[in-house]
């Protein structure tokens, strides 16, 4: 099941992280780099990634954080979750970011280094 | 999700950029969460106030959409950056700071919001009747809203609590309906808790549950431990409600929270022994904590600078009830409009160590501010940092 919460289209590499992401504390907005050394992905840049992880956590504010990510051109260009949720969601639709949700088995198969093209316009999203 | 003819056209664009841009988030929301349409909220509460968090794409965002937006119901907002009665205090604000941060107030009361400040609005006003739907974007007032006000809504995020404020309307879906699966139930199993116990309890439930939590083996805690697993559960996860509960009969998923699993938050969030700073107030203290905190207080004197964070409201009341004498004539500095999280007035080239008995303070001032934190419960703070 792939379901589109934003839509456009764009194609890239996949940044992913099993962690979900709280984007207030974790991501440092003018950089795009993740700043927590709690996650797997600390010292990477999600610019210009496809960045995929379970699901936003924490703060409200993190919808700013990303959209503040698109207006510092570091945002990702696209992002892929499993679970839904609405700082994530709503950032996402702000900054014109596209964002679909994957069923868990698609998302567990979903790697890191992985080229995508996603069109949430046609009728095989993901290729 | 299902519009009516008036909501498509407004995300057609025919009601102007603003509603456009409010329904293009509330769609994205509702897909999102499942809802199969939106319906009326009365109360919307907005995150993104404090320059330190929307930076300057945000504050330009908001002077943006603030010459055409109004909100349609009652709407109160988080605190900012500082208190600007006490700015001139903070040498190390610098100027660019004050006229950002000016300016995204500005933006607000614009836009028709209630100037409140504060991440406690539950503090400040009479909750309306049970059930009622409102749109919190702060999550420790979401929490509260959901779990000891009776009230209905989903974490909301910055956004969708603005696009709520601008329309009047949220997507039904989630914790706004009655339907909600068996939650798991955390079984709590340290004995005479504190309000710092009760802050772990909350991050750990935050990181464990899902959408609702059940709470068992938990009696009457005062409003102080209410407001810290609040906070707690809110920085962790995405669960925005609990439940105290009597017994753990039934078939949800049970899950211990004992000492164990105490020591592995503590360890998390406490990284240092010693504090340079107190920061008392995330969520910002309430009427009767600043009560008691003048009780505790009395023939006290602190050793170091500590700060302590109420609403404004808070405070204008307290002070007529004559709460503040004690407490700053003990050296705390009452502030207004801001809190623990995110404020600049925690001098990171001065300070290294902040002392709070607050999780959600603990964090942010771990992984935002970027200062080592000691974690002790009101009680130790006061025994320890007062003569």
């Amino acid at each position: 099941m792939t379901k589109v919460i934003v839509n456009g289209k764009t194609e890239g590499t996949v940044l992913k992280t099993t962690s979900p992401i709280n984007f207030l504390g974790a991501v440092d907005k003018k950089t795009g780099m993740i700043r927590d050394k709690k996650y797997d992905i600390f010292e990477k840049s999600i610019k210009d990634k496809i960045l995929v992880f379970p699901h936003g956590i924490g703060s409200s504010v993190g919808a700013y954080t990303i959209y503040s990510l698109k207006a510092n051109n570091v945002a990702p260009i696209a992002m892929i979750c499993h679970k839904p949720d609405l700082t994530v969601a709503s950032g996402c639709a702000l900054a014109n970011i596209p964002m679909i949700i994957l069923s868990k088995k698609e998302f567990d198969s979903m790697e890191n280094g992985k080229e995508l093209q996603i069109d949430t316009g046609s009728e095989k999203i993901l290729t | 999700m299902d519009l009516t003819k008036e909501e498509q056209s407004a995300l057609n664009g025919e009601k102007g950029d603003v509603l456009q841009t409010a329904y293009r988030i509330l769609v994205a929301t509702g897909e999102a969460t499942n809802a199969e349409k939106l319906i009326p909220i009365t109360w919307a509460h907005l995150s993104g106030v404090n320059y330190n968090t929307i930076g300057d794409s945000g504050e330009e965002f908001l002077r943006t959409i603030s010459e055409e937006a109004k909100v349609k119901v009652k709407t109160t907002v988080n605190p900012m950056g500082f208190d600007f009665d006490h700015i001139s205090e903070f040498n190390h604000i610098d100027d660019d700071f004050i006229q950002k941060q000016k300016s995204i107030r500005n933006s607000y009361v614009k836009m028709g919001v209630e100037p409140t400040f504060s991440c406690t609005p539950y503090d400040i006003f009479d909750l309306p009747e049970k059930n009622t739907q409102v749109s919190f974007a702060e999550s420790n007032a979401a929490i509260f809203a959901n779990s000891l006000g009776g009230l209905k809504t989903n974490k909301e995020s910055a956004f969708s609590a603005l696009a709520s404020a601008i329309t009047g309307k949220s997507p039904y879906s989630d914790l706004r309906k009655d339907d909600i699966t068996t939650p798991m139930t955390i079984r709590m199993k340290l004995d005479n808790p504190n309000e710092l116990d009760f802050g772990m309890l909350g991050f750990f439930a935050g990181k464990v549950g899902d959408t609702s939590v059940n709470i068992s083996g938990v009696s009457q805690p005062n409003r102080r431990s209410c407001k810290a697993l609040c906070g707690g559960m809110g920085t962790s996860g995405t669960c925005a409600k609990f439940q105290f509960v009597d017994n753990e009969e039934g078939k949800s998923e049970k899950v211990d929270f004992g000492k164990e699993e105490m020591n592995e938050v503590y360890d998390e969030l406490n990284t240092a022994e010693k504090g340079d700073l107190i920061t008392l107030g995330s969520p910002q203290l309430g009427l009767e904590e600043l009560s008691d905190l003048s009780k505790m207080l009395k023939g006290k004197s602190f050793q170091k600078r500590c700060m302590i964070f109420c609403s404004r409201s808070v405070q204008e009341q307290a002070r007529s009830l004559d709460y503040t004498n004690e407490i700053e004539r003990s050296g705390g500095e009452i502030l207004s409009d801001c809190c623990t999280c995110l404020t600049p007035l925690i001098d990171t080239n001065e300070t290294d160590v902040v002392t709070t008995n607050s999780i959600k303070g603990a964090y942010y001032l771990k992984n935002s501010t970027g200062v080592d934190v000691n974690l002790k419960p009101l009680s130790k703070i006061i025994e320890d940092e007062t003569k």
